[in-house]
């Protein structure tokens, strides 16, 4: 569609404000680490599975470096030097560990340390290029699937009965499978283990989980002749371990902010900050497409009073995303279709700031999420609902496209939900192709102010964060009407300061490439 | 006229039966629409399946009006049928709260005579359950649908902890912010999870000996008037329901425990 009239200046403006917040925020948290940094880390260096307990090896390790106060040198350096002494691989010194028959110390030789470190990590960085590299070559051998992609949502609890779902997904259509996390996982401070069949409202991140999801995609994607992305969450507590997994199980996506685990998880900001710093930078490695979660702001706050707060989010997702090394392809920042349906000309308001964000972001890879908040128990008015959604989606050029459920507001989707749901999308987005090349938005006009105006309120909230500090904005409930402070919230006892020889092989090994 | 009839009472005070059964376009027609999916793949055969499920459910003369195969070995169906059954209206009484919902203004008003001090509401998404969409419609001050919230009324105290709250941290707030009315929401029902999760609370408060002193209200999608009382609370709110609605029943409990004058106000 032809472009609405923006001042070019005020974005650069705005962008400018949120590159200044973002680095203010970076530079304060990089002498802290935190110990689900470390434990990715060390799943980096490839060291999985769990003890008799069932507690994973990399929180037994971390957990032990931190009772001896040695967490701070960073747990590369010293479960390295380990192996360098004695021989031995990541894997069995987690295991001596764990067997209480080995306990670490700073290592004699920390050159050697680090030169062992390194060349596991390069290992991994070699694995995860390779991934990337796979990933690139069954897109390149068969039709990139035209965008909006349809993303859709796999949430049954138990890992073989989604694939089943999944893969149905993907003979209906699917270009994108979102496999939902057990509701809670966000507030686990360790990662599941093994293949799960019991899960509430979505089945657990686990490696072997991902193993499964993705082979299932591969030999579906193969029949189908279309590459099937596949997404999940790398947010929570276990943000960097999760993001360290997909990266090495070949994940396409990943739920992926820089602040939702703040605002709606009570997650403490210091230990996200740090926290989404690593996982991003593995993201942008390994080629993974981030999606952030903006959409949630107008699940609490109004659609059209909070619109500009999603797309000052966005320039600030977007500032932290490049600081990780992440390219604006790889940025999927999100937004929503969630104006009150009995608002007159909502659909006006929609139109404008599905446009807006798609201008001030021309080569991200927007995620644009359906309706849910006026979703209700009338699926047939839903049904429509969902329909005005896409049609936003297609004539403004949306990359992602969550598909729209018109049961939303009832249970996890039904199969045929699913179908009805991607018959709904094609059709709007074929029988309205290339509506958005035919007509134009008028000069001056309502929409056209409407961008305008959110666009301002975007500056003007950018600013005022700059002068307090990111910190103290979400204090003051600026994101979503939710509030939070600096030491409040869960996760904080895992963050702790940097020792000077503080030392971990992948920022050197997966910033340079990126 | 027959129907104007049905709603005097016989003279043993009986209500006049009322019997019902779903409308088309004639009064007892019994036509109804439904859709399903079936784990195999479409064919004739499969579309008989349906034609015959629908029978089986009590519906006459069963069509199948549109039938498409989802892949996978998965089809799905539209079938419109006449449905056998009917029930009489006369018999049913649905369990609800009972209280006339007030306006905010009243409420804070009677809180204020009643009471003489705020009501204080502590509300939470407990264990397991990420969904805020539900305590925050009631709780935060903006509210849901031009419904404001508890937090905009003076004479509530409205303390929202949020999502994924244990049983145990929220009654420990209760305790310390000495709460008259524990409100929780539970949207994720997939397993039957929320009825875990709400005994759970309840035995908790019971364990504290908090269960007599704390109006217990529980809200949520799924959640009814009569599956709460059933789960041992004070009161149930389904889908439709804001905060004048939650705020009415609270305080028309708290007058009927402490009497209708107050003298049961404390603080």
């Amino acid at each position: 569609m032809a472009e609405l009239q923006l001042d070019g200046a005020q974005i650069s403006r705005a962008r400018e404000s949120a590159r200044r917040i973002a680095r203010r925020v970076y530079d304060e948290m990089s002498g802290n680490t935190t110990t689900t940094v470390e434990r990715a880390t060390l799943r980096l260096m490839g060291i999985d599975g769990v003890d008799d307990n069932g507690v994973p090896l990399p929180n037994r390790v971390v957990d032990s470096l931190r009772a001896g106060g040695l967490l701070a040198h960073g747990a590369a350096l010293l479960v390295a030097g380990a192996m360098a002494e004695q021989g031995l691989s990541a894997q069995q010194v987690a295991q001596g560990i764990a067997d209480g028959a080995l306990s670490l110390t700073r290592p004699d030789n920390s050159h050697a340390a680090r030169e062992v470190a390194s060349a596991e990590a390069r290992r991994m960085c070699d694995h995860i290029a390779r991934q990337r590299a796979v990933r690139a070559e069954r897109i390149d051998a068969t039709a990139q699937a035209r965008s909006p992609w349809l993303y859709l949502i796999v949430a049954t609890g138990n890992i073989h009965e989604d694939i089943v779902q999944a893969r149905a997904a993907a003979e209906q259509g699917a270009d994108v499978v979102a496999v939902i996390r057990s509701t809670g996982q966000s507030l686990l401070d360790y990662v599941p283990h093994g293949a799960t069949t019991e899960g509430f409202g979505g089945t657990y991140a686990t490696q072997e989980n991902f193993r499964l999801m993705r082979a299932a995609l591969d030999e579906v994607g193969a029949r189908v002749g279309r590459y099937i992305r596949l997404t999940n969450y790398a947010s929570g507590l276990c943000m960097p371990e999760i993001a360290a997994m997909g990266a090495m199980e070949r994940l396409d996506m990943m739920l992926n902010d820089s602040m939702y685990g703040i605002i709606f998880r009570d997650i403490n900001m210091q230990r996200t900050f740090i926290d989404q710093f690593f996982s991003r930078m593995v993201n942008g490695y390994a080629g993974i497409i981030i999606n952030t979660g903006e959409d949630n702001y107008l699940t609490t706050a109004d659609a059209v009073d909070a619109a500009h707060t999603v797309l000052a989010s966005q320039l600030i997702n977007e500032q932290f995303a490049l600081l990780s090394g992440l390219t604006p392809e790889l940025m999927g920042l999100g937004h929503a279709f969630e104006i009150d349906p009995g608002l007159e000309n909502g659909f006006l308001w929609e139109l404008a700031h599905a446009q807006l964000v798609r201008q001030v972001f021309p080569q991200a890879c927007l995620k644009y999420m359906p309706p849910t908040r006026h979703m209700t128990g009338n699926i047939f008015r839903g049904h429509v609902q969902d329909a005005l959604f896409n049609v936003v989606s297609t004539v403004t050029g949306q990359n992602i496209h969550l598909l729209g459920m018109m049961t939303e507001a009832i249970h996890t989707p039904f199969i045929q939900d699913r179908y009805l749901a991607i018959e709904n999308a094609r059709y709007v987005f074929g029988t309205m192709r290339d509506l958005h090349s035919e007509v134009e938005f008028k000069r001056g006009g309502r929409i056209e102010r409407r961008a305008q105006q959110v666009l301002a309120e975007a500056e003007a909230m950018l600013a005022e964060v700059e002068k307090i500090g990111l910190p103290a904005a979400i204090g003051r409930g600026t994101f979503a009407d939710i509030s939070r402070k600096p030491d409040g919230g869960k996760g904080l006892d895992g963050v702790l300061a940097k020792a000077d020889d503080y030392f971990n092989p992948f920022p050197g090994l997966m910033l340079k490439a990126a | 006229m027959d129907h104007q009839m049905d709603h005097k009472m016989d003279h043993d005070t009986r209500p006049a039966e009322r019997w019902i059964k779903p409308y088309g376009d004639t009064l007892d027609d019994g036509r109804v629409q439904l859709s399903f999916t079936l784990p195999v793949a479409l064919d004739d055969n499969s579309k008989e399946a349906a034609r015959r499920l629908a029978l089986a459910m009590g519906l006459d003369e069963p069509a199948v009006s549109h039938a498409q195969d989802m892949g996978q070995g998965f089809s799905f169906y539209v079938v419109y049928g006449q449905c056998r059954h009917r029930v009489d209206l006369s018999t049913i009484k649905v369990a609800k709260p009972e209280f006339e919902v007030l306006d905010k203004d009243t409420i804070d008003a009677l809180i204020a005579e009643k009471m003489g001090r705020k009501l204080v509401v502590v509300g939470a998404c407990i264990e397991t359950d990420a969904h805020t969409v539900g305590i925050d419609a009631i709780m935060n001050m903006k509210g849901y649908n031009g419904h404001k919230g508890l937090e905009s009324y003076h004479q509530v105290r409205a303390i929202n902890l949020g999502a994924q709250v244990d049983s145990e941290d929220l009654v420990a707030r209760a305790i310390e912010e000495r709460a008259d009315v524990i409100l929780v929401s539970q949207v994720v029902t997939q397993k039957n999870i929320h009825l875990d999760n709400l005994t759970r609370l309840g035995d908790i408060l019971e364990a504290e000996g908090l269960r007599e002193e704390v109006i217990l209200v529980v809200g949520g999608p799924r959640i009814t008037h009569e599956l709460a009382k059933e789960l041992g609370y004070d009161a149930g709110f389904g889908p439709g329901s804001y905060a004048e609605n939650v705020a009415s029943f609270a305080i028309d409990e708290w007058i009927r425990r402490h009497g209708a004058h107050g003298q049961g106000a404390t603080t």
